[in-house]
């Protein structure tokens, strides 16, 4: 396929995703944070940080109160990643690439685009926000479902799951960092019960509760932890993420388990193996924020090889065709969005 | 649902005669209309736009902000054709296309026509799409216009004439495809059953006419379609037909040429192009060989073509049969190569290049309507009897500055198809456009897209100024 729809398409999988997870984070808080008292009822900074845009948001906004985040998170268009530009985003990739998704998947991110962009017109969204996060987040649902269930699972498919996966894996570590970091106070905490209501809501933001249930019953920090970051089997969980990405890598390339025929495969394969033998002791003894923070490098990593294996080139012109036409090299830039446009027929 | 109201015009109307009578062809589907519930017609039209809207079936204007997407205007009365006038129809347009093909042949390479006279080869040297690249060459099959659009429209005798050609990058076919599901869908009850000519095929054949066309000894051709990208006015055709014949869509990012042959970018490599289906105009395809300022084409692209490694469709120089005063040559075009009379009449057409003809436009600006030879889209266009003293004053001057520029034709009153209006349904005028394919064989799409100046007594009728769509029904046998 060519390399600029693969782009595209990693890129707008990557995207809804993105929309879900802030949908995702913005629920949680509001969980976690409602009945609370006011000291911690204002924790709305941690969220910018969740989504790594802290530094933008305090040049425009200044404090952090929970309209000024809101606002930020769903429908700032000057966020890069508030829900509403990472729905015109989607849309916009699917756009230069409509002849080869299927019309159901065009059209339910269209109506999507569609659904966020009368939202943001409504001052009831901000004050109730919830119900607002769970439509983003069925439509990305409804998105990904539709994806595998209408187009055939080949090579477009496969980036398109690779920039989905990557992009969760890297929102769920977010979750994980933040959160452990607000959740744990101080060690007294540990078993109350509010403890146990706030980290209910924290799997909640992952959709894990009732699956961490089914395999672990008690609500344990660390056993919470080790769910979101090492479970094989669960699909919002970093290893699994991971995994698959690497599984999808694969078919896209045909090596075998245990090798690899370009970078991407090297660094997404070494951050999976490490992944496979890795405990969450391990992981607390070296420290969380620092694993995360590590994490979170090497994902950057493997996306910007994946950048350079499929998506750009280089051009290299053999010397018979530069004899053919006269000496002159080609140059190309690869301009995102051009503007030239030209009149036709119409 | 009321159609007694329905005021008659002077101007022809497609569905109803003179007497207020449903014409022949449209007795059943008025009959039909007639049976639905009040408001029934209203609730169709509403969930054909909002299909419309999900669905992002869109046009860019220019001139708006850029990327700004428009929803397709739609309009769920049909236009209604019988078989016997489409079989004419389809007759003259194969003849006209079969001669125009040869005639853009002979122009690039030995001009018969001019040395036997009938062409002054000053009209064809001054004709802004002439291509010298050109001179030479000769395409696979000898087809120039692999797609053609033609625009035809009924004048109040209720003739068919043809009002223009579009041999370079004609669209509009992708809303004729989507008008056809979208009245299946919201108006079945009144489709159902009605014997229309099915259009379904279109990508086929034109996937078929691309392959017939590929440089001569490639076994397993590869086809692609060449976009100037989103905010080009017909990107979402571009995607519509690559998606249909199942050939991928590329910008001229993607391509690049080398060894002599064309190849796109793709994750596995450069894999070869043999057959590109460019929505691009020829002044942007190759910067090296056109305008080097193009940021939209392929470098060398022309000279792969020039050496048949590549067949571009449709060919580029195409042009020269757009021109609206070779245009007015079309007859003879057709007497002279088909040694056959045109089946379907031009409009008359008065050449300022003429002197005297150049007077009788001047002196009738206010009756004529007067058009800029190299324009297409409804561009620069003067209609004298709705003009101002000041629009006609400029328009004199630029004719006066550049006779070659422009011609003058009678204003023929447009015929009209009951369209839905709010509560009312009032007569609209329209135009139509079949769609023409040729490579090995010559293909009419029954039908066409029929469009409509949605605004009252407005006989504009291109999108691009606020026209709207209709579905167009060839019936298969006698009446509807």
């Amino acid at each position: 396929m060519l390399s600029r729809v693969a782009e595209s398409v990693y890129w707008m999988s990557r995207y809804v995703e993105r929309a879900e997870n802030v949908a995702r984070f913005i629920d949680v808080n509001y969980n976690i944070t409602l009945g609370e008292t006011d000291a911690f009822g204002n924790q709305w900074a941690p969220l910018v940080y969740t989504t790594g845009d802290q530094e933008d948001f305090e040049e425009r906004f200044g404090e952090a109160t929970r309209e000024k985040v809101l606002k930020f998170l769903l429908f700032d268009e000057q966020n890069p990643n508030s829900i509403i530009s990472c729905a015109s985003y989607a849309r916009e990739n699917a756009r230069t690439i409509r002849e080869i998704i299927p019309s159901v998947v065009w059209e339910q991110l269209n109506k999507f685009f569609m659904m966020v962009r009368s939202a943001a017109g409504f001052t009831t969204t901000l004050d109730q926000p919830q119900e607002f996060c769970e439509r983003v987040r069925l439509a990305s649902h409804m998105l990904v479902g539709a994806t595998d269930a209408t187009m055939s699972h080949a090579e477009a498919w496969h980036f398109s799951r690779i920039g989905r996966l990557l992009e969760r894996a890297d929102k769920t570590s977010r979750i994980v960092d933040v959160q452990y970091y607000i959740l744990l106070p101080d060690a007294r905490d540990i078993g109350s019960t509010l403890d146990v209501v706030r980290w209910s809501a924290l799997l909640k933001s992952a959709s894990a509760l009732v699956m961490y249930r089914r395999y672990h019953g008690k609500i344990e920090p660390e056993r919470v932890a080790d769910f979101l970051i090492l479970d094989r089997e669960f699909p919002r969980a970093m290893h699994f993420c991971v995994g698959r990405a690497l599984e999808s890598l694969r078919c896209v390339t045909g090596s075998s388990p245990g090798t690899f025929s370009n970078l991407s495969e090297q660094r997404m394969g070494r951050l999976c193996s490490s992944m496979d033998y890795t405990t969450i002791e391990d992981i607390i003894q070296h420290g969380l924020h620092q694993y995360i923070d590590d994490f979170q490098q090497q994902l950057n990593v493997v996306g910007e090889a994946v950048r350079e294996d499929f998506f750009t080139f280089e051009q290299k012109i053999s010397h018979q065709a530069e004899a053919e036409f006269q000496n002159q090299s080609q140059t190309q830039t690869f301009e995102q969005g051009q503007t030239q446009t030209q009149t036709q027929g119409n | 649902m009321q159609l007694a109201t329905y005021p008659s015009t002077d101007h022809f109307d497609e569905m109803f005669g003179p007497d207020g009578e449903p014409r022949p062809s449209a007795s059943l589907f008025v009959e039909r209309l007639m049976q639905l519930a009040d408001g029934n017609l209203q609730q169709c039209q509403k969930a054909a736009e909002m299909s419309l809207k999900n669905l992002g079936i869109t046009f860019n204007v220019y001139g708006h902000e850029a990327g700004t997407e428009k929803v397709w205007p739609f309009d769920l009365l049909p236009r209604i054709i019988e078989a016997d006038e489409w079989s004419s129809i389809d007759q003259g347009l194969k003849q006209r296309i079969t001669a125009l093909n040869l005639f853009i042949s002979d122009v690039y390479n030995d001009r018969k026509i001019i040395k036997d006279g009938l062409l002054p080869e000053e009209l064809l040297m001054t004709c802004k799409a002439y291509r010298k690249q050109c001179e030479g060459f000769m395409p696979p099959q000898g087809a120039w216009c692999h797609v053609t659009g033609v625009d035809l429209i009924r004048g109040k005798d209720g003739k068919v004439y043809v009002l223009e050609d579009n041999l370079r990058c004609p669209s509009g076919v992708s809303y004729v495809l989507e008008n056809r599901e979208l009245m299946k869908r919201t108006f079945a009850p009144v489709f159902q059953g009605m014997s229309v000519a099915p259009i379904e095929d279109y990508a086929e054949q034109l996937l078929k006419t691309l392959l017939d066309c590929a440089p001569e000894g490639v076994s397993d051709p590869t086809a692609v379609v060449l976009t100037p990208g989103i905010y080009n006015s017909a990107y979402f055709e571009h995607t519509f037909l690559a998606q249909q014949m199942g050939v991928e869509l590329v910008q001229g990012s993607d391509l690049i040429v080398d060894n002599g042959y064309v190849y796109m970018n793709t994750t596995r490599g450069l894999k070869r192009v043999d057959v590109i289906y460019r929505r691009i105009d020829d002044d942007f395809i190759d910067p090296k060989c056109f305008r080097p300022d193009s940021a939209l084409g392929v470098d060398y692209l022309m000279d792969v073509c020039r050496e048949g490694r590549v067949t571009l469709c449709n060919a580029p120089g195409t042009g020269i049969a757009d021109d609206k005063a070779i245009y007015s040559f079309v007859p003879q075009i057709i007497k002279y190569y088909l040694g056959e009379d045109a089946i379907l009449e031009n409009v008359p057409t008065f050449l300022c290049s003429i002197p005297e003809q150049c007077q009788h436009v001047l002196a009738n600006l206010d009756k004529l309507v007067v058009k800029p030879t190299g324009e297409s889209g409804g561009y620069g266009i003067l209609m004298g009897p709705h003009s101002t003293q000041d629009e006609r004053d400029k328009t004199a001057e630029a004719i006066k500055a550049n006779p070659r520029e422009w011609i003058g034709q009678p204003m023929i009153s447009l015929s009209t198809v009951p369209t839905l209006c709010g509560e009312e349904v009032q007569p609209r005028h329209v135009d139509l456009r079949p769609f023409v394919l040729s490579g090995q064989e010559t293909y009419v799409m029954p039908g066409g897209l029929t469009r409509v100046a949605l605004r009252e007594g407005s006989m504009i009728v291109n999108s691009s100024q606020g026209g709207g769509s209709k579905d167009t029904w060839v019936l298969r046998n006698g009446h509807g």
